[in-house]
């Protein structure tokens, strides 16, 4: 074996492969081989490291520097400047979350010091195509000492005293549910994983498994073991090749070195698994369609109870737990219950992983203790909202879940705070909105998300959802009446009450939580023809204000529909003409004396 | 089928490989790479302490490059930094005395006084 004096990590996850980190690998393995550096350094491509904003990422070890937004052309410097001469290429390096002078290491730097990396430990660090790599940090350490130094009732007792709450939005309790499916006697039954995430903005569970793939294979093997199971499904999106490509790697590379199969580890345990490709369907992240997905019928579900755990696959006793439930798993059987529980709040324990996107500096991956607030999320890791705008509110759990006012910024984030303000934690996608952002619009958004995805089995939800939708549409065209509102509320508790999955019962959370913090902006659209954040199209009029307009010109010269009139020679203040006019908002954006109102 | 043991055997040896990606803190080896140190031989001196920590199995090292510090005719410079940030400088290095200082210093703690910066007369 060759020992590198340096690692050279690019990252391969889907944000920064669709920037090209793909060409810099090609890029600097010919700039190595030209420096005859290759027997010295190693690259390595890892799975996500978090800071998808500022992509293609690529990390040089020992120092731990990283460099952003790398280009092509960028790859001959880093190696002549960097491998060959040890200076570090400073124009390169993250600039807004700067680390202290001298200090280089990732880890130092404002978007890493506040997180916990617990579910992504290993993304960014391993190389997930290889086994090895996991193994070397302790991987599958965990199923050997499941197997070999414990029983199944401990797994589930270790499981349940960690606190471990279901990631994917729900909340239950993992170890409960392991026990439930543990009691049942049956000799088949069935652990699965769901992969199917599907709330707009949302990547958490594509980054662990494109990340730190074996991770889910040990858990899932470990939770067959404590609940007796011998077979397992990944349930991921055809839309992820990367993570399928990579998680069917790890999945032939376990079974080579035995860890999945007959006689693991040489205790007798047999566990295989496999992997099933959803088409996409949002409503097959609800556990009972997904299990009807599995077995190849149509994507809807079913009554429970039974609840899975009694009767799930094929009627057997099955047990789903979402990617970051499980990536935890080998970390608790490691490290005990009592370091899991160390970490969060009351009720709330460990760390939590958010997709942060939206209006916000750095987009990304963040894990945190839950507990943690708001504001440290969005302005000590991601850096805040850019262009100096005024943080309006945040979204939760996606189409199901509700919004987080400037208010309340300074909530601790947990399942029971969340749920209090009318969000929920959902899988983790925190969609961040800025002053610009119409609160009406984005529950229509979310709307017409539900509406599209209604697997159409429940009446309430295939056409209430609709109806909704069509009145938040006809709010936003100016054209709503007070009494929209109430029928909004009413329509929101029927669907709620009578839909039969979580997908239903939760579509109208985003229209309930913005009337509930910004009611005001409801009204101002019905009443006043207004939209308050200067957003809505319909109810914007563009107009030049005469007194401030000095005659530049730009307005008209960068409007596209030529609907802009005046004279820059004669001194003539410019005017907007409504019927042409598109409210595009270049002139607004372009005006350098803000003499334009909307 | 691997064993637990064997699982074990490519934890360690892998680690040995990759475990620099986390640790930051370890004992570090900077080798002084600009112009002048590679014109007097810095790349073979890299080389021959990577090759020897490898050998002598030793954990915890990193080799790393670093710029010119501007003593060119004293080239190739080495600094090992401790644990807590103590430095110890070699100077005009060869990949013989590289080993033994992988040997001496690394290995056994004790420093190569012979290979250090004498007081100039």
């Amino acid at each position: 074996m060759q020992l590198f004096r340096s690692h050279v990590l690019v990252c391969g996850g889907t944000g920064c492969t669709s920037s090209n980190s793909e060409d810099l690998i090609i890029e600097l393995n010919k700039s190595l081989e030209k420096n005859e550096l290759d027997k010295e350094i190693k690259i390595v491509q890892t799975g996500c490291f978090g800071l998808c904003e500022e992509g293609p990422i690529m990390v040089v070890y020992p120092e731990g520097t990283m460099y952003c937004k790398v280009d092509v052309k960028d790859i001959e410097e880093i190696v002549q400047e960097h491998l060959l001469k040890g200076r570090i290429v400073s124009r390169l390096l993250e600039q807004r979350n700067a680390v202290a002078e001298g200090e280089y290491a990732i880890e130092k730097s404002g978007f890493f010091k506040k997180q916990l990396r617990v579910a992504l430990r290993n993304c960014g660090i391993i190389n997930p195509e290889l086994i090895d790599e996991y193994i070397a940090f302790n991987g599958y350490k965990a199923l050997g000492k499941a197997l070999t130094e414990m029983t199944p009732m401990d797994v589930i007792k270790t499981v349940k005293n960690s606190g471990l709450r279901g990631r994917g939005g729900g909340g239950f309790p993992t170890g409960t549910k392991w026990g439930f499916a543990a009691q049942q006697d049956n000799e088949q039954k069935y652990v699965c994983c769901n992969a199917d995430e599907g709330d707009p903005g949302a990547f958490m569970d594509r980054s662990v498994l494109e990340g730190d793939p074996h991770s889910i294979i040990e858990a899932m093997a470990i939770a067959g073991y404590a609940i007796g199971a011998n077979y397992g499904f990944i349930y991921v999106r055809a839309e992820y090749p990367i993570a399928v490509k990579r998680l069917q790697i790890a999945i032939d590379q376990a079974k080579e070195y035995g860890l999945l199969g007959d006689n693991i580890l040489d205790t007798g345990f047999k566990f295989d698994l496999e992997i099933r490709l959803g088409a996409g369907a949002f409503v097959c992240g609800e556990e009972t369609a997904l299990m009807t997905s599995i077995e190849g019928k149509r994507g809807e579900p079913r009554v429970r109870p039974p609840f899975p755990a009694v009767k799930g696959l094929w009627q057997k006793p099955t047990i789903l737990n979402n990617v970051e439930t499980l990536a935890n798993i080998p970390v608790i059987m490691l490290k005990g219950s009592e370091w899991f529980a160390s970490m969060g709040t009351e009720k709330s324990k460990g760390t939590k992983v958010f997709a942060v996107g939206g209006k916000i500096n750095n987009t990304g991956l963040v894990e945190i203790p839950m507990g943690t607030t708001l504001r440290e999320v969005i302005y000590d890791i991601g850096g805040g909202i850019p262009d100096g705008k005024k943080f309006k509110a945040a979204q939760t759990g996606g189409p199901s879940g509700g919004c987080i006012p400037a208010s309340h910024i300074d909530t601790p984030i947990d399942y029971e705070t969340l749920i209090e303000l009318g969000a929920m934690m959902g899988s983790g996608g925190l969609i961040v909105m800025d002053e610009d952002t119409c609160m009406v619009d984005i529950a229509k958004f979310f709307l017409e998300f539900t509406v599209d995805e209604s697997c159409g089995k429940c009446n309430p939800c295939r056409l209430g959802t609709r109806r909704m939708m069509e009145i938040l549409d006809k709010i936003t065209k100016g054209k709503g009446k007070m009494s929209d509102i109430d029928e909004l509320e009413t329509l929101a508790r029927d669907i709620k009450a009578s839909s039969l999955c979580a997908l239903g019962q939760t579509a109208p959370n985003p229209v309930l939580s913005t009337l509930r913090y910004f009611r005001d902006e409801y009204e101002a659209h019905i009443r006043d023809h207004k939209c308050p954040a200067g957003y809505c199209k319909s109810l914007l009029a563009y107009a030049v204000i005469e007194d401030k307009c000095i005659s530049c010109g730009k307005c008209a010269k960068n409007c596209p529909v030529s609907a802009i009139s005046g004279s820059k020679k004669e001194k003539i203040p410019f005017v907007i003409d409504q019927d042409i006019c598109i409210k595009c908002n270049v002139c607004f954006e372009k005006c350098p004396v803000d003499a334009i109102t909307k | 089928m691997k064993t637990l043991a064997e699982l074990e055997e490519i934890r360690k040896k892998t680690f040995d490989e990759i475990g620099m990606r986390t640790n930051t803190d370890s004992i570090r080896v900077v080798v002084g790479m600009a112009t002048c140190g590679i014109a007097a031989g810095a790349r073979e001196v890299m080389n021959a302490f990577v090759s020897e920590i490898q050998k002598r199995d030793i954990h915890d090292v990193n080799v790393s490059a670093t710029g010119c510090v501007g003593v060119c005719r004293l080239e190739p410079l080495v600094d090992v930094i401790d644990k807590n940030g103590k430095k110890v400088t070699y100077v005009n290095m060869t990949p013989e005395r590289a080993a033994k200082v992988v040997l001496e210093h690394l290995a056994n703690g004790k420093i190569c006084l012979d290979y250090t910066l004498k007081e100039e007369k």
